[in-house]
């Protein structure tokens, strides 16, 4: 009975899209597309129930470690407009549910990937929740400005793991390109959103660039990573995963990337807050599609290959 | 009270109970389906330790 009168007490029983939006399904489309291109770049042939499990299952564990950095970020999260309809700062799910949540699915999603994949994948998958919880989350993000540049290693892990799905072995190169050019792409992608939202870091004192070393230099930043961020993304076309299509699909994309990073570094405050900073929501929006681009050529060559007609 | 009436809460979480069932049940299909595709994969092999073990039982039965 009593738990029948504290059930009652709430005014929102937590609905199955409450915990499903406490997974970040967001990200999880990424780790998942990310991780399906990686595993289909591989020069090995999986079963595609086996590789649909394992895909799964690492989505569950990206959701896993989506649920646990709620858990930890509620107090900040509630400070942010852009955070602050989560289901924990909403008062739709209690910080603890998603604790146990996090933990439950973590440990499952970890278990299970070993079992339909391999032993290496697991680990990598284990090793991925715990840097983006635990480095990530509750050490960098408060604490230096590089949080994202350091913390973007978790977003890149999906392409490898993917990748270990199907051949178990990672001492090769193009995995860790793919993940090279997420980690490069993190960063431009993370400040130009802390450009345009720039009072909810200021006001969560969430230490971004924008607000230790000034919105100058964020500038700055962001046109120096684009530039890394292009060599790499260009070089990787004359790889293994790379061909025509990447090669074009690359030259295009860093172009357009390149020219918005360098609009964002000749503007100043004025300009942007004139116009709304249309300049780098337009950035923003671009880099999605970068990044999606990229991937989706990776995913055009390997398809072509059995064809005879993806790569050099 | 009448044992049929359902209560109120019930009703509200019926969603949620229906959307894990769902899903644990899918869960369950979807280990069958592993399982069967491991053990019928022409790289199945018996781990050489249970292998023993299933040769020293048919050998006892056997014998038997």
């Amino acid at each position: 009975m009593t738990d029948v009168t504290n059930a009652q007490s709430y005014e929102h029983d937590p609905q199955l899209g409450d915990y499903y939006a406490l997974l970040k399904p967001r990200v999880m489309l990424l780790v998942v597309f990310t991780a399906v291109v990686g595993m289909l770049a591989a020069p090995v042939a999986i079963n595609p129930i086996v590789g649909f499990a394992s895909i799964l299952f690492l989505a569950i564990g990206a959701g896993a470690s989506g649920a646990l950095n709620m858990w930890w970020d509620a107090d900040i999260d509630a400070v942010m407009k852009r955070t602050a309809k989560r289901p924990i700062p909403a008062g739709k799910i209690t910080a603890q549910s998603a604790l146990y949540l996090g933990c439950a699915l973590a440990g499952m999603s970890v278990m299970m990937l070993s079992l339909s994949a391999n032993l290496l994948a697991g680990f990598i998958l284990a090793f991925t929740i715990f840097f983006y919880v635990v480095p990530y989350s509750m050490w960098l993000k408060r604490s230096t400005p590089q949080n994202i540049v350091i913390g973007g290693a978790a977003g890149a892990f999906p392409p490898v793991i993917g990748w270990i799905i199907a051949t178990g072995d990672i001492w090769v190169l193009e995995p860790w390109l793919m993940f090279a050019l997420i980690f490069m792409w993190t960063p431009p992608h993370f400040w130009a959103l802390a450009l345009f939202m720039r009072n909810d870091y200021d006001d969560a004192k969430v230490p971004m660039l924008t607000v230790t070393h000034g919105r100058r230099v964020t500038r700055n930043h962001i046109l120096g990573y684009t530039v890394l961020l292009l060599i790499l993304a260009v070089g990787t076309a004359f790889t293994a995963i790379g061909g025509w299509v990447y090669l074009t699909t690359a030259l295009v994309l860093n172009a357009l990337f390149l020219k918005g990073a360098y609009d964002i570094w000749r503007r100043d405050e004025e300009m942007s807050e004139a116009d709304n900073f249309a300049v780098e929501r337009k950035f923003f929006r671009l880099s999605l599609w970068y990044l999606f681009a990229h991937f989706g050529a990776i995913l055009i060559e390997a398809g072509l290959k059995p064809l005879g007609m993806g790569g050099w | 009270m009448s044992f049929k009436s359902e209560h109120e809460l019930h009703g509200r979480r019926k969603g949620l109970n229906i959307g894990v069932g769902l899903m644990l049940g899918s869960f369950v299909l979807l280990i069958m389906l592993l399982t069967f595709t491991k053990i019928t994969s022409p790289e199945f092999a018996i781990p050489a330790s249970e292998a023993k073990g299933v040769g020293a039982q048919i050998s006892v039965g056997s014998g038997d």
